[in-house]
C-alpha cells in the first residue's frame, strides 16, 4: 500500500505504450526512459533541496528566537523559489582577467556531481534507478569531484580569498575523505557487499540497523560527514568572517546559484548515506512493511538534515591547525580502531 | 549502444590527450588529464572491471590530481614560460610520437586479429568484482600488496624531506 | 562490439601522446603528467588482455600501477617543489648543473 514503485510501473507501461504504438523502436523507447527517469529524479531532488533551503532558514531562525521567513506564501514556503527566480534574472558577473573556462566550468562540475550520487540511491521499496554492485564506492568516486570543482572556483576567480577558501576545502576534504571512507568499511565488513540496496534489504528490522554494530563508525562518519559538506563547525572554506566567502566570492547569479544548491546537496547526501548504511534505509523501525518506505526514507534523512542544521547553528568555528590535527590525529586513528574492532567481532561472533 | 560509448570515451580520451600537450598553461593540463582519467573509467567499466574504475576515479581523479592542482597553484608560475621555444626537440618528439605509434599499429595489424573483440570471451558473473579482487589481493598476492605498502611509508617520508627543504633555508 | 584491436590503438595512442609529452614539453609538472598518461595508456592494455583471457589477477596488477602512480606523483612534486624553491621556475632547461 502506498508504495510508488507499482504506480510508476503502470505510468511507464501506459508512456510505453504509447511511444510504441506511435512507431518508434524498442531502443529508442528505452532511451527515452533513461531521460524521462533522470529527469524526474531532477526535479524530485531539486524540489528536496528547494524545500531545504526554506528549512535552514526556518531551523535557524526558530534557534535564535526569530521568525525567519514569514511573507512569501505559507510561512515563507515558497521563499526560496522567488529567490531563485531572482538570482537567474540577475546579471552574470565575471570579473576581469580571471580564466574563464576554469570559472565557468566549476559550478558545472561541482553541481553535476552533486546530483550524479542519486543513481544508485534507494528512495523506497524498488525505488532505485540503478543498484550498482559497486554502490558505496561510486558514491565516494563521484565526491571526489566536488574537490576538483571547489579547486576550480578558488583558481578561477583571480581572487586571493577565493583561492584561500579553494585551498582550505580541498585540504579539508581529502583529508576528512580518508577517516570517511575508513568509517564506511566497518558496514561493508558486515555486509559483505557494496550495493546500497543489498545493505537496506540486510537491516529488516529495528535492532538490525547496522548503527547499533557500528557505533562508533557512525560516529565518525558523521563527523567526517559534517566537515566534507563545508558545515559549522568545518566551515573554514567560506568562513565569511574570515575569507568573504571563500570560493564563491567572485560567482554571482545562476552560477552562485548552483554552488548554493550544490552545497545543500551534498548535505542531503551525506543523510542520506548515513540514513541508508547505519539507520536502514528506507526501513521503517516496526518492519519492512510499516507505513509507505519513501515516507521512512525521506523522514529519517530530514531528521539527519536537521541534525547537520543544529549543528550549524550550535557550534562555533574550528581553527584551521585544529581542522587537520583532528582528521588526522583523532579520526583516523579510531577509523582504524574501529576496522579491527570489526573485524575481531566478525572473527569472534560469526 | 556500447560502441557509441566506446567511441565517445575514445575520442575524448585523445582529444583531452592531446590538449594536454599543446596546452600552455600547466593547470589546463591538469585539468584535460582529470577527462582523460575519466574517459578511460569508462572504458574500464565497458571491459567489467567495475573496481579498477572506480579506484581510478579515486585514486586517480580525486587524489592524484588535487595534489598536481596543489602544486600548480602554489608554485604560481609565470605565464608564457612555454612560448618561443619550439625547436629541434619539439620536431624530434613530434617523429619519436609517430614512430612509436606506427610501430604499435603494425604490430597490431600483424598479430591481432581484427574480428576478435575482448567481451566475447565468457567470464564469471563476479569478475573485477570487489570481493574477487580483494581475495585475490590478501592470498595470491599478498607480497607485492604488502611491499606497496612499504613504498608508500619510503614515499611519505621522501616527499616530506623533498619539499619540506632543510631547516636553515626554512627560517 | 569494439574489436580488441581498437582499445590496443587507442592505448597506443595515448602512449605516444605521453612520449610527445615527455619530450617537448618544457615544464617539469607537465612532463610528470605525460607519464602519468603512458602509464594508463599500460593500464588500458592490462585490463583489455584481462577481460580478453577472463584473468582478474591482471587487475591485480593495475592496482599496483595505481600505488605506483601514486607514489611516483608525490616525490615527483616534492622534487619540482625543491627545485622551484631553489630555481624559482620548473623549467627543465635551467636543470643544468650537471652538464660539462
Amino acid at each position: 500500500m502506498f508504495e510508488l514503485r507499482g504506480l510508476i510501473d503502470t505510468i511507464w507501461g501506459w508512456i510505453a505504450g504509447l511511444l510504441a504504438d506511435i512507431g518508434l523502436s524498442a531502443g529508442l523507447v528505452q532511451l527515452i526512459g533513461y531521460a524521462i527517469i533522470a529527469a524526474v529524479l531532477f526535479g524530485v531532488i531539486a524540489l528536496v533541496v528547494l524545500f531545504l533551503v526554506w528549512w535552514e532558514r526556518k531551523v535557524s531562525a526558530k534557534m535564535q528566537d526569530r521568525l525567519g521567513p514569514m511573507r512569501v506564501g505559507w510561512h515563507g514556503i515558497i521563499q526560496t523559489i522567488a529567490d531563485a527566480m531572482k538570482l537567474l534574472q540577475k546579471e552574470d558577473i565575471t570579473p576581469k582577467n580571471i580564466d574563464f573556462p576554469i570559472h565557468f566550468w566549476a559550478p558545472v562540475i561541482t553541481f553535476v556531481a552533486a546530483f550524479m550520487v542519486y543513481v544508485t540511491v534507494p528512495f523506497g521499496k524498488g525505488l532505485i534507478v540503478a543498484d550498482l554492485n559497486v554502490g558505496v564506492l561510486y558514491i565516494i568516486a563521484i565526491t571526489t569531484f566536488t574537490v576538483i570543482g571547489l579547486l576550480m572556483a578558488g583558481w578561477g576567480s583571480n581572487n586571493k580569498y577565493a583561492l584561500l577558501g579553494g585551498f582550505r576545502s580541498a585540504a579539508q576534504v581529502v583529508s576528512y575523505e580518508v577517516p570517511l571512507t575508513l568509517s564506511l568499511l566497518g558496514v561493508i565488513m558486515i555486509s559483505q557487499t557494496l550495493s546500497l540496496g543489498t545493505i537496506v534489504g540486510q537491516q529488516d528490522g529495528f535492532f538490525k540497523w547496522y548503527v547499533w554494530r557500528q557505533p562508533l563508525g557512525f560516529v565518525i562518519f558523521w563527523i567526517a560527514a559534517t566537515a566534507e559538506c563545508n558545515r559549522t563547525p568545518f566551515d573554514l572554506p567560506e568562513a565569511d568572517s574570515e575569507l568573504v566567502a571563500g570560493f564563491v566570492t567572485e560567482y554571482s547569479g545562476m552560477k552562485f546559484a548552483m554552488f548554493f544548491l550544490a552545497e545543500f546537496l551534498n548535505m542531503f547526501t551525506a543523510s542520506v548515506v548515513a540514513v541508508t548504511l547505519f539507520f536502514g534505509g528506507w526501513m521503517s523501525p516496526f518492519g519492512p512493511d510499516f507505513g509507505p518506505s519513501w515516507l521512512w526514507f525521506f523522514a529519517k534523512t530530514f531528521f539527519f538534515v536537521f541534525v547537520l542544521m543544529w549543528f550549524r547553528w550550535t557550534y562555533p568555528r574550528l581553527r584551521v591547525d585544529q581542522l587537520m590535527g583532528f582528521a588526522w590525529k583523532v579520526l583516523l586513528p579510531l577509523a582504524f580502531l574501529n576496522i579491527l574492532l570489526t573485524g575481531l567481532g566478525i572473527y569472534i561472533f560469526d | 549502444m556500447d560502441a557509441i560509448v566506446f567511441w565517445i570515451a575514445a575520442g575524448v580520451a585523445v582529444a583531452a590527450a592531446v590538449n594536454l600537450i599543446i596546452q600552455a598553461r600547466p593547470i589546463n593540463s591538469v585539468l584535460s588529464l582529470v577527462v582523460v582519467l575519466f574517459a578511460l573509467a569508462v572504458i574500464y567499466l565497458q571491459l567489467s572491471a567495475e573496481f579498477i574504475a572506480a579506484l581510478q576515479i579515486i585514486i586517480y581523479a580525486g587524489a592524484i590530481m588535487v595534489l598536481f592542482l596543489f602544486v600548480v597553484m602554489l608554485l604560481n608560475l609565470k605565464q608564457g614560460d612555454e612560448e618561443g621555444r619550439r625547436g629541434v626537440l619539439h620536431s624530434f618528439g613530434l617523429l619519436l610520437g609517430g614512430a612509436i605509434l606506427l610501430e604499435i599499429s603494425i604490430v597490431i595489424r600483424l598479430f591481432v586479429p581484427s574480428a576478435i573483440h575482448p567481451g566475447a570471451q565468457a567470464i564469471t558473473s563476479n569478475f573485477g568484482s570487489v570481493g574477487q579482487i580483494g581475495r585475490l589481493l590478501f592470498d595470491d598476492y599478498l607480497l607485492p600488496f604488502e611491499l606497496t605498502s612499504i613504498l608508500l611509508l619510503i614515499t611519505v617520508a621522501g616527499a616530506l624531506v623533498l619539499a619540506a627543504g632543510r631547516r636553515e633555508e626554512r627560517e | 562490439m569494439i574489436p580488441l584491436s581498437h582499445y590496443l590503438l587507442l592505448s597506443a595512442i595515448i602512449f605516444g601522446l605521453g612520449v610527445v609529452g615527455v619530450i617537448i614539453s618544457r615544464n617539469l609538472i607537465k612532463l610528470l603528467m605525460s607519464v602519468e598518461l603512458m602509464l594508463n595508456a599500460a593500464n588500458l592494455v592490462f585490463i583489455t588482455f584481462a577481460r580478453w583471457y577472463g584473468d582478474p589477477g591482471v587487475h591485480i596488477f593495475v592496482f599496483i600501477v595505481f600505488v605506483v602512480a601514486a607514489a611516483e606523483a608525490a616525490v615527483g612534486l616534492s622534487l619540482v617543489i625543491a627545485v622551484f624553491r631553489r630555481k624559482e621556475s620548473v623549467d627543465v632547461d635551467i636543470l643544468r648543473l650537471l652538464k660539462g
